[in-house]
């Protein structure tokens, strides 16, 4: 495989179609750089500032695009809120399609068959795999990207948590609760 | 219960890596890179690579676990190439076999060139 990519990468330099300096910056962008940091800091800050959540509910892209996290595919950002009645969950059923910019690049399990294809299926199964048992009053809602949509879940605040700051609440929103796998974790 | 404690079955979901990098190899780094530069060039549009990539993992022979995802990757790239007329299966496959003879004749320690492959006609 390694023979391949080196192969590849010759060729197409040599074209002219890629250059290797900027695919070391790619790869460290997306190593290094963007994470589920970046999505739970626009969780924290639709948890405390009302008019952004609002500006995130109708136009998330540019909301998510004012605090610097832009997609490089070109793609729509929906931000969907859980609330007591409705559960959200993230799967791609096609690929992996994935928030790249708001929560780096997707974990195992998500570009997983079994993921892919129980969290239409069995959403309440897999949730309970991942500890998570919801009421059975509680909806819950799949929503499967594309190349072109894609979806960041805003997990409801947790209790006891309001008087922390927009930074504290930061360390509390999980990279599966933005997925819908997890909920947001409970102050200590 | 976590899902780590999730009896084997095929339906199972697999567990975390507990490595925090989302790649496991450089070579898988190296293909997500290739096909998000190759984008920004205008190579081809993201959701020409969704499909191409779709229809790899679709494969019937693909992991259930997801642990092939990159190898996945890497052919749906050289099938898109291929039918874009960029690169061909049997230049990849020159070209990737005279960077392992290269990779085989440099000695440890030493930068593999490919000038370094024993078979090189230009040597």
């Amino acid at each position: 495989m390694a023979a391949r990519v080196r192969a590849l990468e010759m060729i197409l330099s040599e074209k002219g179609l890629i250059d290797p300096a900027a695919i070391d910056v790619i790869v460290d962008t997306y190593q290094n750089k963007v994470g589920p940091q970046n999505g739970a800091r626009v969780v924290a800050k639709a948890w405390c500032d009302q008019t952004f959540a609002d500006w995130l509910r109708s136009d998330a892209t540019a909301a998510i695009a004012s605090l610097g996290f832009t997609g490089r595919q070109g793609e729509h950002m929906r931000a969907v809120f859980n609330t007591p009645q409705t559960h959200n969950i993230v799967v791609c059923t096609l690929c992996s399609c994935y928030p790249w910019s708001v929560l780096g690049l997707p974990p195992v399990w998500y570009k997983s068959p079994p993921y892919r294809s129980r969290a239409v299926m069995d959403p309440r199964g897999v949730l309970e795999e991942f500890g998570v048992t919801l009421d059975k009053d509680i909806k819950i809602r799949f929503w499967d990207s594309t190349a072109e949509l894609r979806y960041l879940v805003v997990p409801m605040r947790p209790a006891g948590s309001e008087e922390m700051s927009e930074d504290d609440l930061c360390t509390l929103v999980t990279r599966d609760s933005m997925i819908g796998t997890g909920l947001a974790e409970l102050p200590r | 219960m976590s899902r780590h404690d999730a009896p084997g079955s095929q339906a199972t979901l697999p567990p975390e890596i507990e490595d925090p990098s989302p790649f496991s190899e450089p070579w898988e780094a190296q293909a997500f890179a290739m096909v998000v530069g190759l984008h920004q060039q205008g190579v081809f549009s993201w959701s020409e690579w969704a499909t191409a990539l779709s229809a790899e993992l679709k494969r019937p022979d693909a992991a259930t676990d997801g642990s092939d995802y990159y190898e996945c990757w890497l052919r749906a790239l050289e099938q898109l190439l291929g039918n874009k007329q960029i690169a061909e299966t049997g230049q990849i496959d020159a070209v990737a076999a005279a960077w392992a003879r290269a990779a085989h004749a440099t000695p440890h320690g030493q930068p593999i060139l490919l000038k370094n492959d024993p078979q090189d006609a230009n040597r």
